[in-house]
């Protein structure tokens, strides 16, 4: 049992708390996993990316080869576009519809979300109007992660756990949100 | 025995306090920063042993050298280029040896993610003639960390861990085991730590009776792996580090693998190589970084009647990151099926200065104030201020390493460019300003510097600094600088008209100015507030 995810975003999105409910759902699970991330002069405001494996066995490397890729988990829709040489040619895209445009020449996002949906299989969903729904903006990323979750060879509650134990140092209301911004993302990705 | 979620940096910072560490040091820098983080973290509350961000690189390295010959343990941190600022005490800490454990980590960055040049830290380890580890993941970063200081006990000498940017930013679960206790004071003997010539001599004969010990303990080395496939001896590989990983990668699907040596260590182990080489008539080398291994196994002559291929030959690019996809393509393997490219022109997303960060607002008075000059000639440094270098600001002409700006600004000056402007940030200068200053005041040089103090080392996440606030302007006065050519300046929007004056007032003046730019960094005010 194993998969391959690329998580992207732009530098503060909160890729690295993706990764980080991942990664300890991983380790509950009994799961080995190696995760790549990008940190230092990137992080300001560029293109970031994190490799995730996840296995039951050997995990040689901590990148990903092109083609390798089961998923592309994107909180933002050009960057997901930026990974699609590393997607099996049978992998998932799922991905926010929020455009984050910090660019002078950002595209038209009607042609990235054409572009999104010419992968063979992709989930959409407006993180942005989930998260405020949910209670905080800030939470796109873990809408994403929830619109994921059905497609993780990870257990749903695990992820669940996870993130309760992540956001319960920040106050109730934050954790609240992510929550249900999770439940949100599930519930959206079946409905997609 | 313990399971965590480590970055191979937090490996590192771990794997030290489970060998005993009594003092960290260091001087924040991708990728090497999170070791130190990870340090501070672990100190805690009860502050069980230092932890300590330093002035520099070269401080650093020499508060580590004061705890070895203390008998303590020491571990002293930095990315690659810092090993530059500290290659004094480095060299030189080779003679005196290590009293206590010494163990210094440099860490690479091939593909300059966040650096200046790709130099490989192996070479300081053969410079230096010491012993040197080079880890391939999480685990061994721990492992060999915990070895590291034993060893560098036993030969009496520092020893050096390689990591590189993959490797120190990648996270995995890590197997620990119980600490070790610290040592106990036990001062160093005066007649090996004073370099004096007759001193000297005699260490450094110690030093080359040592290697021929340190080839032998890399032969016998566990992290070390030879495995000979008898059923074909046309092709071996010989690799290093994560470079390892990405050959192991492309072989995972396959039957049988080629004959191969896992290099860990260095000096080489020259007795696996020798069997490995002397297995195949073709060997692939693939290691991230230099071709340090290749080019010691090709010398001048090459090795009669085999084939090396690597980096020399062409098989492998000479510069930037390896990645499983170079490997593999090395390998002969062809790449895996893969989507198409979605045909879309992909914009690209470089990183930027932060939506209300004071360098902006400093850089836009200081392209107003320099409208209508001869232009090209401001200097800056290494920082987020760097970026100024982006659009829409354009606003720099050079970034060479920590505190090169106000040498170079006085070096142009001296020979009649004009203005000569110098940008750098206050941990910057704290870092390798002062000293440049110091003698740019002497001679009254005739050049503008702004210290952009935002109170942070801010692009390496916020570390503190020692040169901000009141204590700098008190410092740049002590320097020598005419106390009616310092300024200070609030980067604010508001502000823009009064500052530019202040800047072209400065520009203006024949002689040092310093115009210090003062306003917190927007990421640490956030951090502060919530």
């Amino acid at each position: 049992m194993k998969q391959d995810i690329i998580l992207a975003g732009v530098g503060g999105q909160g890729i690295l708390s993706i990764a980080y409910v991942i990664d300890n759902a991983a380790l509950a699970d009994g799961l080995f996993f190696k995760q790549a991330e990008v940190h230092g002069m990137a992080q300001r405001g560029g293109a970031v990316q994190s490799h995730m494996r996840l296995s039951d066995g050997t995990i040689w490397s901590d990148l990903i080869p092109k083609g390798e890729a089961d998923m592309i988990l994107s909180v933002e829709p050009l960057e997901a576009l930026r990974y699609f040489d590393y997607l099996r040619p049978d992998g998932i895209v799922v991905t926010s519809s929020t455009p984050f445009r910090n660019i002078p020449d950002y595209p038209e996002i009607e042609k990235v979300m054409e572009a999104v949906r010419r992968a063979p299989r992709s989930v959409v969903v407006d993180s942005e109007k989930l998260a405020r729904e949910a209670g905080t903006v800030k939470a796109q990323n873990i809408v994403l992660l929830g619109a994921a979750a059905a497609f993780l060879i990870l257990r749903e509650a695990t992820l669940f756990q996870t993130i309760d134990t992540l956001f319960r140092g920040r106050g109730t209301s934050v954790l609240e949100a992510n929550l249900k911004a999770f439940e949100s993302g599930k519930k959206a990705a079946l409905g997609s | 025995m313990s399971r965590q979620i480590l970055l191979g940096d937090e490996a590192v910072a771990l794997g030290a306090v489970h060998a005993g560490l009594s003092a960290g040091y260091s001087y924040p820098g991708t990728p090497a920063s999170e070791i130190m983080e990870y340090l501070i973290h672990l100190a805690g509350e009860n502050k069980a042993f230092k932890a300590t961000w330093s002035v520099n690189e070269k401080v650093a390295y020499e508060e580590a050298l004061g705890v070895s010959f203390a008998g303590k343990r020491a571990l002293v941190s930095f990315k690659h280029v810092g090993l530059n600022v500290a290659a004094d005490p480095f060299m030189n800490s080779a003679i005196t040896g290590a009293n206590g454990g010494l163990l210094v980590v440099s860490a690479d960055d091939p593909g300059m993610h966040s650096s200046q040049n790709e130099q490989d830290s192996r070479y300081y380890v053969q410079f230096a003639q010491i012993f040197g580890y080079e880890p391939s993941d999480q685990q061994e970063a721990y492992e060999m960390t915990r070895e590291a200081f034993d060893l560098s006990e036993r030969f009496g000498l520092p020893v050096l861990m390689r990591l590189v940017t993959r490797l120190s930013h990648s996270r995995s679960p890590v197997e620990t085991r119980d600490a070790r206790p610290q040592n106990e004071l036990k001062k160093g003997a005066a007649k090996d730590w004073i370099l004096l010539p007759v001193n000297a001599r005699r260490r450094f004969g110690l030093l080359l009776d040592r290697q021929a010990e340190m080839v032998r303990f890399s032969d016998e080395s566990r992290f070390n792996v030879l495995k000979l496939n008898e059923g074909d001896r046309s092709f071996g590989v010989i690799a290093s580090g994560v470079a390892y990983n990405y050959f192991r990668e492309a072989e995972a699907g396959e039957a049988s693998l080629p004959s191969f040596l896992k290099v860990s260590t260095y000096p080489l182990p020259e007795g696996l190589i020798r069997r490995l080489v002397g297995h195949v008539d073709t060997v692939l080398v693939v290691e991230d970084g230099y071709p340090f291994i290749e080019r010691q196994l090709k010398g001048l002559f090459g090795i009669a009647g085999k084939t090396v291929l690597g980096k020399l030959s062409g098989t492998l690019p000479a510069s930037g990151e390896l990645s499983p996809d170079i490997v593999r393509r090395a390998l002969g393997r062809g790449p895996l099926p893969a989507l198409e490219a979605s045909g879309l022109p992909l914009a690209a997303r470089p990183p930027q200065l932060c939506v209300g960060c004071p360098h902006a607002d400093t850089f836009k008075a200081l392209n107003k104030a320099l409208e209508g000059t001869s232009g090209s000639n401001v200097f800056s440094d290494i920082g987020c201020y760097t970026l100024g270098a982006l659009p829409p600001y354009n606003a720099i002409h050079s970034c060479v390493c920590m505190g090169a700006s106000i040498g170079m600004a006085r070096g142009a000056a001296d020979v009649g460019i004009r203005p000569a402007v110098s940008v750098i940030g206050d941990s910057t200068f704290a870092h390798s300003g002062i000293t440049p200053l110091l003698g740019a005041a002497h001679a009254d040089s005739d050049m503008t510097v702004i210290i952009l103090d935002n109170a942070t080392t801010a692009m390496t996440g916020g570390q503190p600094t020692y040169g901000s606030g009141e204590r700098l302007l008190r410092l740049i006065e002590g320097l020598g600088v005419a106390k009616e050519h310092i300024r200070t300046i609030e980067p604010l929007p508001k502000h823009h008209d009064k500052n530019v004056q202040v800047i072209k007032d400065e520009i203006g003046h024949r002689g040092l100015s310093v115009i210090v730019a003062v306003r917190e960094c927007v990421q640490e005010q956030r951090k502060r507030r919530s």
